[in-house]
């Protein structure tokens, strides 16, 4: 016999929309960098605009979240499952913001030339929505084996974004003309940092949703 | 402790080894080990019919009261309680027993919880004091300390419940077990309760049976689940609830049970 039926279908949507929020987020930080890369303002225009969307499902489905709680009890798997979607939306919303953070800044810097070719911000960019799509994949399968490594890819990160810095540090020294061009890939490098670190703090909660245990990746 | 019985064993509040129950020819609690600490709530929860009020039972010898069969041992304070010698009145007076329906007597609230001082030959001189401290214990004085010569059963199913666990703690046990005992209270009186029940840990040792999940998770300390008869799991209790072990466990308090 099926019980709680209305209880599990919404279970069922709450991790569905968390999955559609995660998605979202993860092509948001990919546009970022593809409107860098390819000068395109409109992308990055239209990638601010649909950040409101992001920012709408947080609301909706921390209400979610408050209404299974206020009104199921639940317990076990699921509550660890509404504690993690309750934290991870919240880096979610913070990487989508991060992405628009960049977009404005590509929206300022684009079609000029940038003060050095892009070689390491790309990579970096690969790297953290590798992290995010193993994310959305674990939370889907329960399947944390692809987590697992994510303090060295993280470290990886911090390692592109101090390498950038420097080489960024050491052309303005060299030509404080590019200060201002410079400064802004100096920001969208460590903006590119954070959203990796977003990434690990939602691994960890995934981890957690699935063992129970509580481990810190960074 | 005042019962007689064996040499003392490995000690722990409560103990049951390779514990065994059966009504005829149900076995209806099987091969349960399990210890229990001093001075902890620790809640019996499963799905009816799962053995966890024989079990609780069994901790006081009720079930024998049914005609039920046990084997295997309860010890409490290291002594088995099954052992021919145990003197099964000073166990039970030992052992306090709330039921689910409130059950006074049908008396004033001053000889309820005078009675079992009074049965077990305390004078009469001492019970003023013994039914004031008793009411105070179960939190139920203020309320009614101007009508305690009126009867019991004109009082509110919560009073009359705590009136109870008054009449439990008169005798001055040593362990309160309580059968599902907010059952049949309403939400204010259920809280009442339950905020009874964590102050009298610091003196007793409590032993709750509830079907209530949600109570069980606020009150207890450990959570044991029972099914069919046999413990599944048993933990703290907020490993039981956060992140229990046993998929049987899992389903259970997730509701998935059915």
């Amino acid at each position: 016999m099926k019980v709680r039926k209305e209880y599990l279908e919404a279970l069922e949507k709450l991790k569905t929309d968390v999955l559609t929020m995660g998605e979202l987020a993860k092509i948001a930080a990919k546009n970022a960098i593809d409107a860098l890369v390819n000068h395109d303002k409109e992308l990055a225009a239209r990638l601010l605009e649909e950040n409101s969307v992001i920012d709408r499902m947080e609301f909706e489905i921390e209400n979610q979240c408050m209404k299974l709680l206020a009104l199921q009890q639940p317990m076990a798997i699921d509550l660890r499952t509404i504690g993690t979607c309750m934290k991870i939306i919240t880096d979610f919303d913070r990487i989508s913001d991060l992405a628009g953070d960049i977009a404005v800044i590509v929206l300022k810097i684009a079609g000029e030339p940038y003060a050095k070719p892009l070689i390491d911000i790309p990579r970096i960019s690969e790297i953290s929505q590798g992290m995010i799509a193993d994310c959305l994949e674990a939370f889907a399968s329960h399947r944390i084996e692809k987590l697992e490594d994510f303090s060295a890819r993280d470290d990886l990160v911090d390692g592109l974004v101090g390498q950038i810095q420097r080489e960024l540090l050491a052309i303005m020294i060299e030509n404080p003309r590019v200060i201002t061009s410079a400064s802004h890939l100096l920001y969208i490098a460590l903006y590119q940092e954070r959203i990796a670190d977003h990434a690990c703090n939602i691994a960890s909660r995934i981890i957690y949703m699935v063992t129970g245990e509580r481990r810190k990746l960074e | 402790m005042g019962w007689g019985g064996e040499s003392r064993e490995e000690m722990s509040k409560i103990e049951t080894r390779g514990l065994n129950v059966y009504y005829g020819a149900v076995h209806a609690l099987k091969e349960v080990t399990m210890k229990i600490d001093a001075n902890k709530i620790t809640a019996l929860i499963g799905p009816s019919g799962c053995g966890k009020t024989t079990f609780l039972r069994a901790l006081n010898r009720m079930n024998e009261l049914r005609g039920a069969q046990t084997n295997g041992k309860v010890l409490i304070d290291g002594i088995n309680i099954y052992n021919v010698e145990v003197d099964v009145i000073q166990l039970r007076k030992k052992i306090g027993m709330v039921f689910q329906q409130p059950n006074p007597f049908p008396m004033s609230i001053y000889d309820n919880v005078a009675y079992g001082p009074r049965l077990h030959g305390q004078r009469n001189s001492t019970l003023d004091e013994i039914v004031e401290v008793s009411l105070k214990k179960a939190a139920l004085w203020d309320e009614i300390k101007e009508r305690l010569y009126e009867n019991a059963l004109g009082f509110s199913g919560g009073q009359q419940q705590r009136l109870c666990i008054a009449r439990a703690l008169a005798v001055n046990p040593d362990i309160i077990l309580f059968d599902e005992p907010c059952s049949a209270l309403d939400p204010v009186s259920t809280a009442r309760i339950e905020e009874l029940l964590t102050e009298l840990k610091r003196d007793y040792t409590i032993v709750i049976v509830t079907h209530n999940m949600q109570q069980a998770a606020r009150v207890s300390d450990c959570t044991a689940f029972f099914l069919m008869g046999e413990l599944i799991e048993y933990d703290k209790t907020s490993k039981i609830f956060e992140r229990p072990k046993d998929r049987r466990t899992e389903d259970y308090i997730t509701g998935r049970f059915g």
